[in-house]
């Protein structure tokens, strides 16, 4: 059994087998993180290199963790301080690291398609995206679909909300496409300016703009933030009012008196779409969230570097 | 194909191991029994279960131990990972290797590699149902044996768990 794609550029592009073949994988290598020694010498002979074009603190640093416990050797690159403020292109700037012999590529970028574009020139390295714009953060879903099977014991079925921004959120998006092929039931709420109008023709998901009915139905929610960076318009008239309309408060989730698993794909706005004590909550498995990261994106990597010698044939 | 151990054989072979592991009366809380993923379990199974028998109401720490991260084909065809089950520390105990047939050796070299990431155990020993006595390809012997067989690298020894038979092909 292997991935039917050499690349993770989105869940939209992957067989409800693959995702299934990468959680399982994943399970194992949270067994691996377990051990006294929590790294395995699967990839040590595999050199990847980290893009980020765009800020980020848990992508990277899980990224990271995964390849130095696989064995990988990693390089770091971000756009600040390199030559890509001289003019030099995302093309250029890639072919250049892949001349020093490196196998793979993990990449965030802030422009919706940039790994896509990469893939299509270069075939035979593995792309794995780390979010690209608004488009997909594919390894933030498949962690956030490994905790709720963590949580809840399966997919098929289960009630998820997302929250907030989906407008804005590739985190929505790829969390929209995972759900859907692995059956579970998918709603989004949020204020009508940041959801997307046609996410009901276009992807077949329903919107319930009150909350707490949203929350009443939900047997998991995933709270997203506010993507202040993304958008060049006012969508709503104060963080305060958004917190009031659509901030996750505990009195909120104690009048609805139900079990609800709490996600967030952080960083959190505390205060904004989730209050601190909800945050911290014993119902609250953001950090465990965090944990599974690191042994999904093993998972992922580990997968996609055994393509290597079936590409070279 | 043919019979190299019947069920009523195998459930002997099985007995008698678990009558040699134990027979120098170690302490069984200083040993730990360990079956390689996937087939090495079902041996380790059987023989955790015939020295429970041997020794009633005593604990045995047993698992599994996957070496799929371990493998040195790893670049010649991707292997999907099976449960890895090692619940305690194996640091300062004896630990029994248990798989169904030892052929190349390159499995328990990968065992072995594996096992280091748990600790450091006293002592590492290998326990194997069939030994394929040509074709080794590293310095690995087995310490307790089912068998002992000669065959060409064409050939196929399997054991059927269904059946509990050992076949070669």
């Amino acid at each position: 059994m292997q991935l039917s794609t050499k690349h993770l550029l989105g869940i939209k592009e992957l067989q409800p087998s693959d995702i299934s073949l990468i959680l399982s994988t994943a399970q194992q290598f949270k067994e691996v993180l377990q051990r006294p020694i929590k790294k395995v010498p699967s990839l040590r002979d595999v050199t990847i290199v980290n893009l980020f074009y765009e800020n980020s603190t848990r992508t990277r640093i899980s990224f990271e963790l995964a390849e130095k416990r696989l064995s990988a050797d990693t390089i770091n690159f971000s756009a600040s301080g390199s030559s890509v403020s001289k003019g030099e292109t995302l093309l250029d700037t890639v072919n250049n690291i892949l001349s020093m012999k490196v196998d793979m590529v993990v990449m965030r970028h802030n422009a919706s398609g940039a790994p896509h574009f990469l893939a299509q020139h270069l075939p035979n390295t593995a792309i794995v995206n780390a979010g690209d714009g608004i488009n997909e953060h594919p390894t933030q879903a498949l962690l956030d679909a490994f905790s709720i099977i963590e949580q809840t014991g399966t997919l098929q079925g289960r009630k998820v909300l997302l929250v907030g921004d989906i407008m804005h959120s590739r985190v929505a998006l790829s969390n929209i496409y995972l759900l859907k092929k692995m059956g579970a039931e998918v709603k989004v709420s949020g204020p009508p300016t940041l959801i997307p109008k046609y996410i009901r023709e276009a992807l077949g998901i329903e919107v319930e703009y009150n909350l707490r009915k949203a929350l009443q139905w939900c047997d998991v929610a995933n709270i997203l933030r506010i993507q202040l960076e993304r958008q060049n318009q006012v969508l709503f008239s104060s963080l305060r009012e958004y917190n009031l309309s659509y901030g996750v408060s505990s009195r909120l989730l104690d009048e609805i008196g139900k079990d609800i698993v709490i996600m967030h794909p952080g960083p959190i706005n505390r205060g904004v779409e989730i209050d601190s004590d909800v945050a911290d909550s014993r119902h609250s498995v953001i950090l465990r969230q965090v944990e599974n990261g690191v042994a999904v994106r093993m998972a992922v990597l580990y997968l996609l570097s055994g393509k290597k010698e079936l590409v070279h044939n | 194909m043919q019979e190299l151990l019947s069920a009523q054989q195998l459930s002997l072979t099985i007995n008698r191991l678990a009558h040699q592991l134990t027979e120098n009366g170690e302490d069984l809380s200083s040993l730990v029994f360990i079956g390689i993923q996937p087939r090495g379990t079902h041996v380790a199974k059987k023989i955790v279960e015939a020295i429970a028998a041997i020794h009633p109401n005593t604990p045995i720490n047993s698992g599994f131990l996957d070496i799929t991260f371990y493998r040195d084909d790893f670049r010649e065809e991707l292997h999907i990972p099976k449960e890895t089950t090692i619940t305690f520390s194996i640091e300062g105990k004896k630990v029994i290797l248990i798989d169904d047939v030892l052929y190349t050796g390159r499995t328990i070299r990968a065992a072995l590699d594996a096992l280091q990431d748990f600790g450091r155990p006293r002592k590492v020993e290998l326990c194997v149902l069939i030994n394929r006595t040509f074709n080794r390809e590293l310095p690995i012997q087995p310490d307790y044996l089912g068998i002992a067989i000669d065959t060409t690298p064409a050939q196929k020894v399997k054991v059927n768990w269904e059946t509990e038979q050992a076949l070669l092909y």
